[in-house]
């Protein structure tokens, strides 16, 4: 890996999957909390008619990507939010149309279309420094809005009627984030490619959520982990000649799994499955499954390695 | 008719409240008719906090709301009861601007639903939420406070002072730092109640507050409640007759219409309007014959 760095297009594929990581997290977590994964799925695969658009009127097809993903994805949370009916039929029919837009487009415009498997399957290894700027600016911007409406976009994903009746202005903040889900959706087809951007958007935030209980944390986490992921995956595909966006879900999938497998063992909640009495019970053996009592060191050793994992999260973040 | 605000020691006007409360049934001054004169006479000079006025609304073509006319008076405390399905929640959506109106005319503090709805402190019956969203109950109740502060506008400490506050209030402040998921129904609800009373309300909604809520916390919030009900206007939806008897000062009967005259009593009248078999619905098990001599002894003590 080292010695591979030393290539441009490496340096700036492990650049670009930092970036995309950071935009992930953030974005990704809300996704996840919102429950919208699968309309990320559908802006993603609708973004497919604006590439097509592109390649017919030829202008750019990121721009195109860009514009089709906006749209619908305008359009599928105004359905999610103001239709009454099956919000996911439409969200599918839309998915589906926008794909099916983008393949007759791309069959009626004809020439050379070298290019076009990069979009359904990521093209890490071709990122320009030009690409690098505009997922900088990207990140920016999605930083700069998560932070001034952090307690609106809590709210909505909590409680929205209760944010409808504090007067938040909940459709112009539920919209915006259709809108940075779009943008994001668009900056990751570079890295893993329209087809598995739900996997990258939504994998990292997944396993964070499981292991932390706030959204700042799970933020945080959730980007580390979108590094990680990135950066494993595309050394292992470059070690081992493997399609790059392709191996980088792998790797984040095989985490996913195996948090999924461990994580009940850390994070023992009884007070889901039966309401935890008032009072703290007598019994030692009831006693070992609260997980939240401070009185008494962890015995697990797993629940250790939880705690020992929260204590540097916090420490990490007091450190910034 | 003008809007009167509350704070506002002009505004009390004697036939306004007449013609408003106790819409068709009640003579000329029966609102308010109950066992002190000190009531009555105190109950003349309130302004009044919320009127409805021939009030339809509903879902798709079926009005769940007909012809719903309510004058809620300052520190009043109405328990509102009735049936499943006959649109309980449904008025306080109203209330809330969650449900348009079809007709008829609503204002809170003399101000526009989308404006008045600000004073409101609202108690869901239930909060639709992901299990496993990442959110501590401080943060709950903090988010109370989000009517009071702008877009860009960070919480102050005087936002964390409330919070702190009502978290006591409800015996919920040693859980703070809980996330939402770990707690049972019951402290759920409390944490709702919480916020609702983080966000200052001068009228609390409270839609089956006690659902879930043990014995001593419910003992506790109803203590609370009537101790609130000093500065603040309740209305309370609830199932429990016997809380409602010993708590409210007034209750309405809601069947898609309102049986509402500014009583306390719950007469077999009201109950036979409301409910088909009232006994079954509402006794819990208390054999059919009992219900009423309990309910008398509770409205008599």
């Amino acid at each position: 890996m080292i010695e591979a760095l030393q290539f441009d297009f490496m340096r700036n594929a492990v650049m670009a999957g930092i970036l995309v990581s950071i935009a992930c997290g953030i974005i990704g977590t809300f996704v996840v909390v919102n429950r919208i994964v699968f309309i990320s799925g559908g802006i993603a695969h609708a973004a497919y008619g604006g590439i097509g658009l592109g390649y017919f009127f030829q202008f750019s097809p990121i721009l195109g990507a860009v514009i089709f993903s906006v749209i619908s994805a305008l359009g599928m949370g105004w359905v999610q939010r103001k239709t009454r009916q099956r919000a996911d039929t439409i969200i599918g029919v839309m998915w589906a149309i926008g794909m099916a837009i983008g393949i007759i487009l791309i069959d009626l415009s004809g020439g050379y279309k070298a290019d076009l498997m990069s979009y359904l399957f990521g093209s890490i290894l071709a990122v320009s420094s030009s690409d690098l700027t505009i997922m900088l600016v990207l990140d920016l911007i999605i930083i700069v809005l998560a932070f001034l409406f952090y307690k609106e976009l809590l709210a909505i994903s909590f409680d929205e009627t209760f944010a409808t009746i504090a007067n938040v202005p909940v459709d112009v903040i539920y919209l915006t984030l259709m809108c940075m889900i779009a943008l994001t959706i668009v900056m990751m087809m570079r890295v893993v490619g329209l087809i598995m951007v739900i996997a990258l958007l939504t994998i990292p935030a997944a396993i964070s959520g499981l292991f932390v209980r706030n959204l700042r944390k799970m933020m945080l986490l959730a980007s580390i982990l979108g590094m990680s992921f990135t950066t494993v995956g595309l050394w292992l595909s470059y070690s081992l000649n493997l399609t790059s966006g392709a191996t980088i879900i792998l790797v984040a999938g095989a985490a996913y799994l195996l948090s999924v497998a461990v994580q009940p063992a850390l994070h023992r909640t009884p007070s889901v499955l039966a309401p935890r009495p008032e009072q703290p019970l007598t019994a030692p053996a009831q006693l070992a499954t609260d997980p939240i009592s401070p009185a008494r060191p962890p015995t697990n050793p797993v629940r250790r390695i939880q705690r020992a994992i929260t204590a540097y999260l916090q420490k990490s973040r007091n450190g910034q | 008719m003008q809007p009167i605000r509350p704070n506002d020691p002009s505004s009390n006007n004697l036939s306004q409240a007449k013609s408003v409360s106790g819409s068709d049934t009640s003579g000329p001054d029966r609102s308010w008719s109950e066992p002190t004169g000190a009531v009555k006479r105190i109950s003349n000079h309130r302004p009044e906090v919320i009127s409805i006025q021939h009030v339809w609304a509903g879902y798709d073509h079926e009005p769940v709301l007909e012809d719903i006319t309510l004058s809620v008076k300052e520190l009043d405390f109405i328990g509102l009861i009735g049936p499943n399905g006959s649109g309980k929640s449904t008025l306080f959506k109203v209330l809330l601007g969650l449900v348009p109106t079809r007709q008829g005319q609503i204002r809170i503090l003399g101000q526009s639903v989308q404006q008045g709805r600000r004073h409101l402190g609202y108690v869901p019956q239930s909060v639709q939420f992901d299990l496993a969203f990442p959110i501590s109950v401080w943060d709950v109740v903090l988010m109370g406070r989000m009517g009071r502060r702008r877009l860009l506008q960070n919480f102050t400490s005087k936002d964390h002072e409330r919070v702190e506050v009502a978290l006591r209030d409800v015996e919920m402040w040693h859980l703070r730092d809980r996330s939402i998921s770990e707690l049972s129904g019951g402290q759920r609800k409390r944490v709702y109640i919480a916020r609702a009373l983080a966000t200052e309300p001068k009228i609390l909604l409270l839609d089956e507050p006690m659902a879930g809520v043990d014995a001593h916390a419910e003992t506790h919030i109803y203590d609370l409640l009537k101790q609130l009900n000093q500065q603040i206007t309740i209305l309370m939806i609830s199932h429990d007759i016997g809380a409602i008897a010993s708590c409210v000062k007034t209750v309405g009967c809601l069947n898609r219409r309102l049986y509402y005259h500014g009583d306390r009593q719950i007469t077999p009248q009201m109950l036979e309007m409301v409910y088909q078999c009232p006994v079954d619905l509402i006794a819990h098990g208390v054999p059919h014959r009992i219900f009423p001599r309990h309910l008398t002894e509770e409205i008599n003590r």
